[in-house]
């Protein structure tokens, strides 16, 4: 798959710190960013929140015929993961052979490439995910980090 | 005057190991006896999606998990590296968005062969000691090259330590009391422009190259310390391979005894520019309050950073978590044949 250069930029944010959304009116996040609270509409008060980097394994499967771009990682797991904050997302699993893999395995965000179309081309980043035993982590949850503040001055 | 010191730091190591008689065997050489010769019984290598700058991520990342201090105070982010996915485009601007500390900040690549992650904790320091920043993020990070069948593919390693420089005393797990560096025009190793794998100049890597600029830095900073060998608790040189290190400990007058505990290489092969850091790591892992530390990085083209660090009583309160500890984390791990390791590094070159 073409990763065209707007696209990896424009989504930096979401794939380099999970950053969704969380809506005030209705108290649900969000990922990917939603603009618009699709449970509040014009009433819902929306803005940016980072996700939590880790949460549990809610399904998986083992991924034999890959989409471009991925053929020398096959097989590969990839999962439905839930978030600590119930948010699903799609996500590779690394660093793990399917056995080890369990509905309800803990995992945690990495940072990966996820797009290299050509030697000349821009790097795509971004997440996947590791069991957390296998992340040799000794964090079982994570709390969603703050969003950080670009425009406050650091001085 | 403002001591820089340590806040906090982070090892990142990929999951894959080879074992270097597997290496040796493709190539018809003994293994075994390679391995013994070198010192290094497998080595790390990242997966295909991997490179330095998910390294350098995955590094910071630990670095302030460990010293829990914000990622966005960070005003400086250097790293270091001989194996930056772009030759034009800094891996430190990546690095900095991931952990979330742009966009007010200075950030830069550095390249000085293995002590290039060394020369970015000494930028650190100069601008916390000028008062110009409180925080800054040095990180050495290399998925190491080697060519096939050269010596250097049995050792080339993978991984990436980060360390948060802090100005402030209070948040230092450690002090740098002191740096100094040696450095000469010495054309031991290289990897010109446009070359995949470096070249290097064999035997002549070592006594005017890596013994040289490693025993002068560390006799010249003891020197201008008024310090000797017995003073410092740990000695961490530059470790391109499992023998280099121990001898020139002894060619300074230090013990097994104060080398050995730094010694990552054996287990993960040589990580260039983040060599020297891991094994700084691994003796932050077991340090005690004011205990002492001496670590000379070396950089091929050659030269050596010095550091005399003291061990601070916030280092108790601040461990990082023991799977965490680099002789725990690197038990993650699985090992693979030379077909696959050559698939994930790129060495065949239809792909």
């Amino acid at each position: 798959m073409k990763h065209p250069l707007p696209l990896i930029w424009r989504m930096i944010p979401e794939k380099y710190y999970l950053m969704g959304s969380h809506c005030a009116t209705c108290k649900n996040d969000f990922f990917p960013f939603r603009q618009i609270c699709p449970n509040c509409r014009r009433l819902g008060k929306v803005s940016e929140k980072r996700m939590p980097t880790t949460g549990t394994v809610y399904s998986f499967t083992e991924v034999s015929a890959p989409p471009s771009g991925f053929e020398f990682e096959v097989p590969y797991p990839l999962a439905i993961i839930e978030l600590d904050n119930k948010v699903k997302i799609l996500a590779q699993i690394i660093d793990a052979p399917m056995e080890k893999i369990r509905i309800g395995s803990r995992v945690q965000m990495r940072f990966r490439r996820v797009g290299d179309d050509d030697e000349e081309s821009a790097i795509s980043y971004g997440y996947k995910f590791a069991l957390i035993e296998d992340a040799a982590s000794s964090a079982k949850t994570d709390k969603p980090a703050k969003t950080p503040k670009p425009t406050v001055s650091k001085g | 005057m403002v001591h820089a010191g340590i806040a906090g730091y982070g090892v990142y190591v990929p999951y894959m190991r080879i074992k270097i008689p597997e290496i040796a065997k493709v190539w018809g050489k003994d293994g075994d006896k390679a391995a013994r010769g070198l010192g290094v019984y497998e080595k790390a290598l990242g997966a295909i999606d991997e490179d330095s700058a998910t390294f350098a991520v995955e590094a910071g990342r630990r670095a302030f998990e460990h010293c829990k201090l914000d990622p966005a105070r960070v005003e400086a982010v250097y790293v270091g590296s001989e194996s930056k996915p772009y030759a034009v485009k800094p891996t430190a601007s990546i690095v900095a968005e991931a952990l979330g500390s742009t966009p007010h900040l200075t950030a830069a690549d550095f390249e000085f062969a293995c002590k290039a992650g060394t020369a970015g904790i000494q930028a650190c320091m100069g601008l916390c000691i000028a008062q110009m920043i409180d925080l800054g993020l040095a990180i050495g990070s290399d998925a190491a090259q080697g060519r096939p069948n050269d010596a250097l593919e049995m050792t080339a390693g993978a991984g990436a330590a980060a360390y948060v420089i802090s100005a402030k005393k209070e948040e230092q797990i450690a002090t740098i009391e002191k740096t100094y560096s040696y450095t000469t025009d010495t054309p031991d190793f290289w990897r010109r422009s446009h070359a995949e794998f470096p070249m290097h100049a064999g035997r002549f890597t070592a006594e005017p190259a890596y013994f040289k600029h490693v025993a002068e830095c560390a006799r010249e900073i003891m020197k201008r310390t008024g310090t000797k060998p017995e003073d410092f608790d740990y000695f961490v040189p530059h470790q391109p391979n499992g023998k280099f290190p121990v001898r020139v400990a002894k060619l300074l007058g230090f013990t097994e005894a104060q080398v050995k505990p730094a010694l990552v290489t054996p287990f993960i092969g040589n990580t260039y520019s983040a060599a020297a850091m891991i094994g700084l790591s691994a003796i932050l892992d077991i340090a005690k309050p004011g205990q002492r530390i001496l670590v000379t990085s070396y950089g091929s083209g050659a030269g050596s950073d010095g550091f005399i660090i003291t061990v601070n009583d916030l280092i108790d309160q601040k461990r990082p978590a023991k799977a965490r500890h680099f002789f725990e984390l690197i038990n993650n791990k699985t090992y693979v044949d030379y077909a696959t390791y050559a698939k994930h590094r790129r060495k065949i070159k239809s792909m």
